[in-house]
């Protein structure tokens, strides 16, 4: 008898894979219920892509756009928050569904907590401001360093939009050049035109 | 908690809990198949990872991250032994069996119903050894033994299992 190929034989490691990744998913509900997923990622359809949100216990994270890296997210994640990563759809249910209701036109304010442990303190001051932005305005980064009382700042307030962790939420998309133009947006132009014309900020070209 | 998984000098940062997850859950798995049988290796392999996940936080080095984890299926494994055995109501009518696990559908197969009579420290020790192929020096570690135990447990359960398969 053959102790190691018979052995192999009952647990095929072809079963193992699939049968894991069911028993991942059980862990991964069972682990969030339980309170010990410290950020929990999901995925979502949107009329810009594939979108994927982070929430902690604090709020709504971060919204990441289709095309960026996974991995290099994930590891973003557990090194700025807690390595306790998990991809886990019930934490995350209240901000999918209010971005859905964004994209279906159905809401023009998210209500929905964020956490803002991913933005640095500068960029705190520049996002409340943007924050404040309503659905269907516009402001200039001109605007916008000018209500952080940073009038000369305009560049710096570019740069910390740029690294909005939480686009859309933070409407960062609704800040232009002066004169109205669109200038440059993390997840690139096309999507910021969609999502001002959804708001109707933009005209049909 | 932002500072307890940065890593110093020389020392493997913390993989996303996700990560980790992905790259480990097939072999813990093909393991607890074996190490505590088909119908169990759900409920083993939950309540290993739940455990690491309470770990997790509190790791200081991210290497040899699948050692670890195959530690505590060993050790899940070995107290849903015992525990089993404490569960069970001793009768003569039943058979004499060192582990309860019912076993797949062909529960029958002679060579399920030798792995199933092994004691527990044994039946872990071979399964790590033949299923998931690992060193001696490694089974030791795993199961918190010298390797001349891990030895003897290796071979005493090789050999049981090949007296009641001939």
């Amino acid at each position: 008898m053959n102790v190691q190929r018979d052995l192999k034989k009952l647990s095929p490691g072809s079963d193992a894979a699939r049968d894991s990744r069911a028993a991942a998913q059980d862990l991964a509900r069972r682990a969030a219920a339980e309170g010990l997923v410290d950020v929990a990622v999901a995925t979502m359809d949107s009329p810009i892509g594939e979108l994927t949100v982070a929430v902690t216990p604090r709020g709504l994270v971060t919204v990441a756009f289709e095309g960026e890296d996974r991995d290099v997210l994930f590891e973003r994640l557990a090194r700025e928050l807690s390595p306790r990563v998990m991809e886990a759809t019930a934490p995350t249910d209240e901000a999918r569904r209010e971005l859905e209701q964004y994209f279906g036109g159905d809401r023009r304010r998210f209500e929905i907590t964020v956490d803002r442990s991913l933005i640095g303190p500068f960029a705190q001051k520049v996002l409340q401001a943007t924050s404040e932005v309503g659905y269907g305005e516009l402001a200039t980064y001109g605007d916008i360093a000018g209500r952080i009382d940073r009038p000369k700042a305009a560049r710096a307030v570019g740069s910390a939009l740029g690294s909005n962790p939480i686009p859309i939420v933070i409407p960062c998309h609704r800040i232009v050049g002066a004169g109205g133009k669109l200038t440059g947006y993390a997840g690139g132009l096309p999507r910021k035109e969609t999502l001002l014309r959804l708001e109707g900020s933009l005209l049909e070209r | 908690m932002s500072d307890t998984h940065r890593s110093g000098a020389g020392r493997h940062s913390i993989p996303p809990f996700q990560t980790f997850l992905e790259l480990n859950r097939a072999p813990v798995y093909r393991f607890l198949v074996v190490a505590v049988g088909p119908q169990d290796a759900d409920d083993v392999f939950q309540e290993t990872f739940v455990a690491a996940l309470k770990a997790y936080r509190r790791l200081t080095d991210g290497a040899k991250l699948d050692r670890w984890i195959l530690t505590i299926a060993s050790r899940k494994a070995i107290d849903h032994h015992r525990g089993a055995a404490r569960r069970a109501v001793p009768s003569e009518d039943l058979p004499e069996t060192a582990t309860t696990d019912r076993g797949p559908l062909d529960a029958d197969d002679p060579l399920w119903r030798a792995v199933r009579s092994l004691p527990p420290r044994q039946r872990v020790a071979v399964v790590l050894r033949h299923v998931l192929d690992r060193s001696y020096a490694d089974i030791a570690e795993l199961m918190a033994s010298s390797e001349p135990t891990a030895r003897a447990n290796v071979h005493q359960g090789t050999k049981r299992l090949r007296e009641l398969m001939t």
